[in-house]
């Protein structure tokens, strides 16, 4: 098993009136009636230092993501985080996932093979390379793309970049979205003929069956909790099957927010104005921005119309004690994580868990806290689940020798 | 009226296949409908065939069976070959051409094109032009709260509602609202973000009588645009039509059929 701390860089200090403001945590709040250049920099600089503080605390990897226009998160480009997560770990055993550029909004897309092989080199080898198709109103909204060609976008930059990485010629790229006469990517990453390769993906799309046949990693990244994804990943690793995959849970890495700390009702109680900050302003986006025609096949749509698991669900008119109850964010004691989170892994068959330890307004210190607890208390209890059978493909090579037992928490303290 | 029949056309290569709903008599008219599909214009295309024959193709990727046909056309110019590709098909000398939202910007990059296979063109709130004082709406993504009242003038009436009720019946609201969507993300491929891939350069080409309509209270492309237009096309009349948004062939049919009869009569 391997455990990731994951972060969205979130805008932390939103007006109270927020939610009546704005009809959306996207595209809409404006700039200079919400936010702060002055508190922006300091949440980036918080935001490396949470992350930097798991890599000490004994996390197998860091991870980045990329979103645009919104106060939910905005590394508007993952890569600048992850040189500085990727020079600051050197000499640790710790993964730099980047989950990650945005290919289809990226033009030429050449432009992440290079970033990401240089992170790769950076690293001495320690890059995860994700990529995400991105959120609908991220790409096609923020970054102009078209919506029904976003899809098709993603699978002709991923097979570009994948080409890029590995090929020993110069070679001539002519494709639908992308024409490049002159292909010779320098440089290349350590990791050849290509780093690991994750893909995230909210739902059962076309995506995963992507994912499937291309033999990469998916990844699961819903808020809604271990205990309310098991259709999806169940088609997931149905369709695994039916394409002759094995069942190595190391196919399946999921997102999960969670907060520990001394006792369950300390824990809820910490927890609760972060876990309602984080539904009622961060996620607050409206179906005219998820759901824009053409980012969503057509056989996806139609199955969307036939079943939103998710429908007649407000997060608004939800608190703290139904985000808990619900299993969004699965807070407690160490021990109440524990056996929440391993009953999650174990029902799911994940391998990867990517630990939301920051969520909604959390100040750092708290999320220090989390982190702290979570990797003394919860970590070691995980961590074994899986390797005796199963081998991680999906992981950088040079970080698979065998962790020392106890996570290195001095260097954390 | 003469019965109904749809006729179904494979071409491109076999890679598009296209539903043309056919009916009525008279000089031949070809109805291209807007974002939302074939569908909500029906009653509209009904009452034009009183006095034509209105052949109305459906959008590529929009007819049954054939979801992914918009993924066979790349390009503006792909996409006005394969018109010119399905007139032939349909045997059509320059027959008139009346086009809506979407389907108008497409109706006159076609008389562009090709001024000769265009005999008569009417434009009803055509998008295509772009004013920096007067950004189009994207039609695309409206919010729900507020949809009705872009789209219509009296956004509180029956037809307004209609516009986006789905039947009650489950498989029915299914087809109903994916036809919806999907007609949008089709015809949304050749203009999002913004509807303006450079018709103004090519307008001058068209050579036959033009006809724009325009709802007086249009709030995705406000009715500034109508002399927009006519300003592009040669000899270009406008009508502005009263108590109608963006659809009025919906919400004026009336008004809407009598400066279209008045104009192809002719």
């Amino acid at each position: 098993m391997k455990v990731c701390m994951f972060h969205l860089m979130p805008y932390r200090d939103l007006p109270s009136d927020f939610v009546t403001r704005y009809d959306s945590a996207f595209i809409d709040p404006l700039w200079f009636d919400v936010a702060d250049s002055d508190k922006v920099g300091e949440y980036y600089n918080a935001t490396l230092d949470e992350l930097l503080y798991a890599a000490k605390a004994g996390f197998h990897g860091v991870c980045t993501n990329q979103h645009h226009q919104n106060v939910y998160g905005f590394m508007a480009n993952p890569s600048l985080m992850g040189a500085v997560l990727a020079k600051a770990t050197n000499g640790q055993n710790i993964a730099i996932v980047q989950l990650g550029s945005t290919l289809p909004s990226t033009t030429p897309p050449t432009r992440i093979a290079e970033e990401y092989a240089m992170l790769d080199c950076i690293s001495g080898g320690r890059l995860v390379a994700g990529f995400p198709t991105g959120l609908p109103s991220d790409a096609v909204i923020s970054n102009g793309i078209v919506p029904i060609e976003q899809r098709e976008r993603f699978r002709e930059a991923l097979a570009l970049v994948l080409k890029a990485w590995s090929a020993r010629e110069i070679f001539a790229w002519n494709g639908k979205h992308y024409q490049l006469g002159m292909v010779n990517l320098w440089p290349r990453p350590i990791q050849q003929p290509h780093p690991p390769v994750w893909i995230p993906g909210s739902g059962f799309s076309s995506t995963a069956k992507y994912v499937v046949e291309h033999d990469h990693c998916f990844c699961h990244l819903s808020y809604f909790g271990a205990k309310n994804a098991k259709a999806v990943t169940d088609r997931y690793w149905d369709h695994a099957v039916r394409m002759g995959r094995d069942d190595n849970p190391y196919r399946l890495s999921f997102l999960q927010l969670i907060g520990v700390a001394e006792t369950d009702a300390e824990a809820e109680d910490l927890y609760a104005e972060h876990a309602e900050y984080f539904f009622h302003k961060l996620l607050y986006s409206p179906q005219h921005y998820l759901a824009i025609p053409g980012c969503l096949e057509y056989d996806g749509l139609v199955q969307s119309l036939q079943s939103n698991p998710r429908a007649g669900v407000n997060p608004l008119e939800l608190k703290a004690k139904d985000f808990y109850q619900r299993g969004y964010v699965v807070v407690g004691s160490p021990k109440t994580v524990r056996e929440q989170l391993l009953d999650g892994i174990k029902e799911l068959r994940m391998g990867h868990l990517l630990a939301l330890l920051h969520f909604g307004s959390m100040p750092t210190a708290l999320c220090k806290r989390n982190i702290d607890l979570f990797a003394r208390e919860v970590l070691p209890y995980l961590a074994d689940q899986w390797d005796d059978k199963y081998e991680d493909h999906w992981w950088p090579e040079r970080l698979k020798k065998k962790r020392a037992a106890a996570p290195a928490m001095a260097a954390a303290s | 009226m003469a019965s109904a029949e749809t006729r179904r056309l494979k071409l491109w290569q076999g890679r598009i296949e296209t539903e043309v709903e056919i009916a009525g008599n008279g000089p031949p008219l070809i109805y291209l409908h807007g974002p939302w599909g074939l569908a909500p214009d029906r009653a509209f295309v009904a009452r034009l065939a009183a006095q034509n024959t209105v052949y109305a193709p459906k959008f590529p990727g929009t007819s049954r069976g054939d979801t992914e046909a918009a993924h066979a056309l790349d390009s503006w110019l792909d996409l006005v070959v394969y018109y010119a590709e399905l007139f032939d098909a349909l045997k059509l000398a320059a027959p008139a051409v009346v086009g809506h939202s979407f389907g108008g910007l497409l109706a006159a990059e076609i008389a562009a094109a090709s001024p000769k296979s265009v005999g008569r063109l009417a434009l009803i709130d055509p998008v295509g032009l772009w004013l920096e004082d007067h950004p189009v709406q994207n039609w695309m993504i409206l919010p729900s709260k507020t949809r009705r009242s872009f789209l219509f003038a009296d956004f509180d009436s029956e037809m307004a509602k209609r516009f986006f009720d789905a039947p009650a019946d489950a498989a029915e609201r299914v087809e109903t609202q994916a036809q919806f969507i999907w007609s949008q993300a089709c015809t949304g491929k050749f203009v999002w973000p913004i509807a303006d891939r450079g018709f103004a350069q090519r307008s001058h080409r068209i050579a036959a009588p033009t006809l724009i309509i325009w709802g007086d209270a249009d709030r995705i492309i406000a009715p500034v645009y109508a002399r927009e237009f006519a300003k592009k096309i040669s000899g270009a009349r406008v009508e502005m039509i009263a108590g109608a948004g963006h659809l009025p062939q919906l919400e004026q049919p009336d008004a809407v059929l009598k400066v279209l009869s008045g104009f192809l009569g002719k």
